[in-house]
């Protein structure tokens, strides 16, 4: 099991907690478990997050390995200019 | 051992030398083709008819009149436009308006005609029917219950039930317990900080070239930052696929991140497919000015608790910005950012997200983060002061490193905030004596970088020169950049490279020019693909000793045996091989296509005297140094390019740069005179300092640099204005007249 | 409405045009004989991307109507360069890094030339004051301020 830790607004949609548990072994399998454990972050999910994974920010890559000891972080899509 | 010492620094032969840039020449002679600087044959003149209500529904357009006038060739509304998917939804309402018209400036129809004359007429000659409705431009008005509603059924579900619809998004982050941090608290710091909207100010304005065919094939020059994202963006708004639209991106006189969305190209092409005939369209300033991207303008609210040893025990922000008159304001980052440079066990932010009839904001620099940091920067000098503590001790005391569990979530790898700290410390610019009405002011700053979406391909010619392709408009001399990379992995002179910027038919996806992202992604790209030309040309040096392609190896722009058991061979250098391409397998390149993640977030350190005239309120920036890390400079002038342009942007962010709104609504100084950015003789020379943490995302270590110097500046004005002048300036622009009351009113 | 016939010399060249009465010379230069170095950033006279000169004055080229060019001797920044060789001020622009995008270069140069032609020993406040008409947003003009300076020390010691 991966623990996600999620930004404050977040963890209302997610039952009142600020660190969730998925099953993954990539950010694809993060993503599809966290929109199935908590349905509540669907919408935020489905506006786009980016992942911070060790300390390195990811958008996209579904196959980035993530390890059971990774620390995994829900960062809001990022923009720059 | 000493061989893998040798082997972890890199000895750069090409990489951090300043050679001349490749659009060099086309540039000082004026031969450069910008957005507005192409023609086509037929070509007709588009223009844009604009709403003069900040608020109001369209209850009618008429045409009629103008389309009957003899040179008028098309004119469109939004009725020409179908339905386009959810997310172009906004970018096309704003591009053309639907069922209101949302702020002053907002896009009503456009024609094209044989003339910029004709064109103006028929512009007069479209009937418009508006039921004015009652607006709101201030972001605090805008959240309160009861203000004019921009927008039915878009509050997201994060937003407590009972506000305003204009309240769009509420984001939350941070750790740690705000009121047990407080207690601790020798001082606790409260306060409400304001920033006005100001604009990215790029030199070009907005300007495009498109025809359209019947067959649903179109072309598209455009001065942009991503001609990539235009292809797609315009495809999804007119219904046609991304294949059949090809977009070239012009040179691009300066965009900030306002130039990372489309405005007039999608308008451009409908009426080159209604007129048959090419349309080129440029704005003129007051509509970059009343239309196109400003930032959000801010309301935010700071605790920050500090012992009087200098520790912060807590720190709290709440951000309202207002993004205009769509979702989006860039309120997350600012809130992700706003305590970024800091270590602390306690720390949370609110950003609310709220629409206001404005123009929507669009990307600027760092977006959201500046105005985050004038905030959380300007209470911690305040307590620094108020306790007598030296301001950059107390960030040093303070500061994010190696391990910090960061404001925003995530650790931090090697970073180098403390780097650009020591070294303003250490700096003659912070010991050097003051004068009367003098104050010196320091803040940090933090910029995320991104990644993306990145394609390049390298080319050998068949007399070994090379040439890169690459999807990128180039802002500030990265072509320069990719060039030195390509060299430097090829091991061959920087004069031997040439790399142009393809259109959106000859590369794969490519991120728009954004997030500082392009030496960065791009740079790693071309290094990639370098690496796979040299492979593929150690294979061809294979072939011809009949050796196995694994005892090759590539140095110095030649392949040569990997050691003495592998044969006896002289070097075949990249013109030998080149030359025997197509008697060995053909001829040779390297691509990378990749989707670059790992980008390393950057830190910055400003300081800057001023001088405040108590007379008349008006400040002078009489001393400006920059420390920053790079990662690894790849082409020092352009960062230090990077450094000076960034400050001297926030330099007019704190003192001039303001949206007047009038009662009316109306935008009061859409032009250069009343809406006035720094000029030469505002200014002193920008010292830089930079500093290197390498990046382990990137093979040489790069970080992107172009944003986050625009993040400390406001703050480290403000800081130095408020010591100057003897009283703490929370409100920007620090105007004279607002200096001098606050100078009155503290005095 | 009858366009106006103008008889004029630019960059050297004996050049005839016609244009419509409210034409600015920068509307001429661009749309009617294809000189697009020069630049429109305002329109207003603000920015300065505009400037050329007229019978060697400074001038911005969109408040000025191209009518009054009638006579007259305009110099663009398509003038700057001798055929391949450079004005000292180009070489030095492209060596110092002094531009980003490049939009305001043009003006730019054209304006710094005719400071050295009137100063040839400017101080940095008066390259400042003198370039004060001219924006640029990318560079905080530091680099620009130095190539010209650089450029007008080269230019007296050539001399």
């Amino acid at each position: 099991m991966v623990k996600v830790l999620l930004w404050g607004s977040l963890a209302d949609l997610a039952d009142g907690t600020r660190e969730v548990a998925v099953e993954a072994a990539t950010l694809r399998d993060l993503l599809d478990g966290l929109a199935r454990d908590h349905p509540g972050l669907r919408p935020e999910l489905e506006r786009g997050v980016s992942v911070s994974i060790d300390g390195r920010i990811y958008n996209d890559s579904w196959f980035t390995p993530i390890g059971p000891e990774s620390e995994v972080v829900l960062l809001k899509r990022l923009q720059g200019g | 051992m000493a061989l893998d010492d040798t082997k972890k620094t890199r000895i750069f032969k090409v990489v951090g030398t300043r050679p001349d840039r490749p659009d060099g020449i086309d540039k000082v002679t004026g031969r450069a083709r910008f957005g507005a600087d192409m023609v086509a044959p037929g070509m007709l003149t588009g223009r844009i008819l604009r709403s003069p209500h900040a608020h109001a529904r369209i209850v009618k357009i008429d045409t009629s009149r103008a389309e009957a006038l003899p040179g008028v060739k098309a004119v469109v509304t939004r009725a020409d436009f179908g339905d386009v998917p959810d997310h172009v939804a906004d970018i096309l309402d704003n591009c053309m308006a639907g069922q209101k018209a949302l702020y002053d400036g907002h896009a009503i129809a456009a024609v094209a005609a044989v003339s910029p004359a004709v064109a103006r007429k028929a512009l007069k000659l479209i009937e418009v029917e508006y039921e004015v409705l009652p607006h709101v431009t201030d972001v605090d008005e805008a959240m309160k219950p009861g203000a004019p509603v921009l927008h039915e059924g878009r509050q997201q579900e994060t937003v407590p039930p009972g506000m305003s619809q204009n309240v769009i998004a509420r984001s939350e982050f941070g750790h740690g317990d705000i009121e047990a941090g407080l207690v601790q608290a020798d001082r606790v710091v409260e306060r409400t900080y304001r920033t006005a909207a100001t604009h990215q100010g790029y030199i070009e304005p907005h300007a495009c070239l498109a025809t359209m065919g019947a067959d649903g094939q179109g072309d598209l020059w455009v001065c942009t930052q991503g001609h990539y994202m235009v292809r797609n963006t315009c495809a999804a708004i007119l219904g046609i696929e991304q294949g059949q639209l090809r977009v070239t991106a012009s040179e691009i006189g300066g965009g900030f991140g306002g130039k990372t969305t489309v405005f007039l190209e999608p308008v451009a092409l409908m009426l080159a497919k209604k007129s048959g005939r090419p349309v080129k369209m440029v704005m003129s300033r007051a509509e970059v000015l009343r239309a196109t991207g400003p930032t959000a303008s801010t309301s935010i609210d700071v605790r920050i608790g500090m012992t009087k040893a200098g520790r912060i025990t807590a720190g709290f922000a709440e951000l309202r910005y207002q993004g205009g008159a769509y979702p989006g304001s860039p309120v997350d980052m600012g809130a992700m950012s706003a305590f970024a440079p800091y270590d602390l066990e306690n720390v949370k932010t609110i950003g609310w997200d709220v629409v206001t009839n404005r123009p929507k904001a669009a990307a600027y620099r760092a977006p959201g983060a500046p105005m985050a940091a004038f905030a959380v920067e300007s209470a911690i000098d305040e307590l620094a002061r108020g306790f007598g503590l030296d301001p950059l001790e107390v960030r040093l005391m303070n500061g994010a490193d190696e391990g910090t569990k960061s404001s925003y979530g995530p650790t931090y790898p090697a970073i180098g905030l403390k780097a650009t700290l020591e070294a303003a410390k250490a700096h003659p610019h912070w010991t050097a004596p003051l004068g009367e009405n003098q104050g010196r002011g320091v803040a940090c700053g933090f910029w995320f970088n991104f990644g993306g979406d990145t394609c390049v391909s390298l080319n050998i010619t068949p007399d070994g020169t090379v040439t890169v392709s690459e999807g990128n408009p180039d802002i500030g001399g990265s072509r320069a950049s990719m060039t030195m990379m390509a060299a430097e992995e090829l091991g061959i002179p920087y004069d031997q490279v040439r790399t142009i910027i393809a259109d959106t038919g000859a590369l794969g996806q490519n991120e728009v020019t954004d997030g500082s992202r392009v030496t960065f992604a791009v740079g790693l790209a071309t290094i990639e693909a370098a690496r796979a030309a040299k492979r593929e040309m150690c294979r061809r040096a294979a072939m011809v000793w009949g050796i196995d392609e694994e005892a090759v190896e590539w140095e110095d722009g030649a392949a040569r045996p990997a050691g003495p058991n592998a044969g006896r061979f002289p070097p075949m250098t990249i013109k030998e091989i080149a030359a025997i391409a197509s008697n060995t397998g053909g001829p040779i390149a390297g691509h990378h296509e990749v989707t670059a993640e790992g980008a390393g977030v950057s830190f910055a350190t400003h300081m800057v005297d001023v001088a405040v005239d108590p007379e008349t309120g008006a400040t002078k920036i009489l001393r400006y140094t920059v420390f920053q890390d790079a990662g690894k400079a790849v082409h020092p002038s352009y960062v230090e390019g990077q450094f000076q342009g960034g400050a001297v942007q926030g330099i007019g962010w704190a003192l001039n740069e303001e949206y007047i709104y009038g009662e009316d609504g109306i935008l009061q100084n859409p032009g250069f005179l009343d809406y006035r950015i720094p000029v030469a003789s505002d200014l002193p020379m920008i010292d830089t300092v930079i500093l290197e943490i390498p990046n382990p995302g990137h093979p040489y270590g790069v970080r992107g640099v172009g944003e986050t110097s625009i993040v400390p500046p406001l703050a480290a004005i403000a800081n130095a204005v408020s010591a100057a002048a003897g009283v703490r300036m929370t409100q920007l622009p620090m105007s004279p007249p607002r200096v001098l009351a606050a100078i009155q009113a503290g005095g | 409405m009858s366009r106006i016939h103008v008889t004029t010399t630019i960059n050297g060249d004996a050049t005839e045009f016609l244009c419509d009465a409210e034409a600015t010379l920068l509307d001429v230069l661009r749309d009617e004989l294809g000189l697009t170095g020069t630049k429109e950033g305002c329109g207003t006279g603000d920015c300065g991307a505009c400037s050329v000169t007229v019978d060697g004055r400074l001038v911005c080229s969109c408040l000025m109507l191209g009518a009054e060019a009638e006579g007259r001797e305009i110099t663009t920044i398509e003038g700057m360069a001798d055929g391949e060789r450079l004005h000292p001020l180009q070489k030095k622009f492209i060596e110092m890094a002094a531009l980003q995008c490049g939009i305001c270069t043009p003006g730019i140069l054209v304006a710094a030339k005719s400071l050295l032609e009137r100063n040839p020993d400017p101080s940095e406040e008066e390259v400042r004051y003198w370039l004060a008409g001219n924006l640029c947003r990318c560079t905080g003009y530091d680099k620009i301020i130095r190539a010209v300076m650089e450029t007008a020390a080269d230019m007296r010691r050539a001399s």
